[in-house]
């Protein structure tokens, strides 16, 4: 069989959707951010409400996600994208509001906008970029870069006594009476991009069902940050990111699923 | 039993050489070409074109939205 007789409008099974605008994403090449704004924009076609979201872009790399999603957003302040959304959601409970934040957004500046976002239970939907360094501004150490990891102001790796340990920003916000569904997955493989797909759709069904505050972090890849080849940098995730995040439902139905303690030990 | 076809259709101008469809593909169907775009990027696109089964896992895990797939089943 011809190639020509494949590439018939008929046979077409996944194209890019139409939910994304033209312009080129600004993100380095095999960036994560790409793949996770492209299956929220998919979730919010599926279930047809582009013209009743509302979404929340954070500073830092995805300051732009308001050029590459093609639905009405906002800017927020650094780290105070779940404060603008509880605003908007209250002003609007009928909307679906988002807010896609990093690490570097969501876990420090902003901790205690997501923490009270999240205690207070506001029916909105955090997704939430871990890739454990301070992307956009040129890789500097995050909450969330691991122990001994190497960034530009940890040269010779984190130290936990001088700098601090990472923090599982997503096992603590499980903790909160305000939370739903708690969810960490990440989108490398094909596999965990399917996965991550459902959990963003539970995410948003969570939040039609007005149950509380769904909570998805995705654990990405920052190939300019750690100074590898996106392919290189997904491997040293798997390697050393996956152990200390591990991938899975953490919260579900607001009950732990998870055994925390464990896990933190 | 019929077996799957597929092909990909890969936008070369977006494109942007991270080369993460390939390890995601499980028939070697992809690889980088020799040329590059106007960005200065080597650009995917199908090596083996008589591999591909049109499971669309490159087009799922690439980053910028560039490949579409088309699958058909054939009687053989």
């Amino acid at each position: 069989m011809d190639i020509k007789e494949i590439i018939q409008p008929e046979n077409l099974v996944h194209k890019r959707t139409p939910l994304m605008t033209d312009a080129t994403l600004s993100y380095c090449p095999g960036c994560g951010h790409g793949t996770a704004h492209h299956l929220v924009m998919e979730v919010i076609e599926e279930m047809g409400i582009q013209q009743d979201t509302i979404g929340i872009a954070p500073v830092g790399c995805s300051v732009l996600a308001y050029d590459f999603m093609d639905i009405d957003m906002s800017q927020a302040a650094h780290g105070r994208a779940p404060a603008v959304a509880t605003g908007i959601k209250r002003l609007w409970p009928e909307k679906y509001v988002f807010t896609y934040q990093g690490d570097g957004d969501l876990a420090a500046i902003g901790t205690a906008e997501t923490i009270h976002a999240c205690n207070r239970g506001e029916n909105i939907v955090i997704i939430f970029i871990n890739n454990g360094i301070y992307g956009m501004t040129g890789g500097q150490m995050a909450p969330t870069t691991l122990e001994g990891m190497k960034s530009s102001t940890t040269p010779y790796g984190r130290d936990a006594k001088q700098m601090g340990h990472p923090l599982k920003i997503t096992e603590l916000v499980a903790q909160l009476p305000g939370t739903y569904y708690v969810t960490r997955q990440a989108v490398h493989k094909a596999g965990n991009v399917r996965k991550t797909r459902k959990a963003i759709m539970k995410a948003f069904e969570v939040q039609r069902d007005k149950k509380g505050l769904a909570f998805v972090e995705i654990v990405s890849n920052c190939n300019s940050g750690w100074k590898m080849t996106p392919n290189e940098s997904n491997e040293w995730m798997e390697e050393h990111m996956f152990p200390f995040y591990p991938l899975g439902d953490i919260k579900v139905e607001g009950k732990i699923v998870k055994d925390l303690l464990k896990e933190l030990m | 039993m019929g077996k799957m076809r597929g092909a990909i259709v890969v936008d070369t101008e977006r494109c942007k050489g991270c080369e993460v469809c390939i390890v995601n593909c499980p028939t070697d169907t992809i690889g980088m070409a020799e040329e590059v775009n106007g960005k200065g990027y080597h650009y995917a696109y199908m090596k083996h074109p008589e591999n591909c089964t049109g499971c669309a896992n490159c087009a799922i895990v690439c980053p910028d939205g560039v490949i579409t797939v088309y699958r058909v089943k054939t009687e053989k």
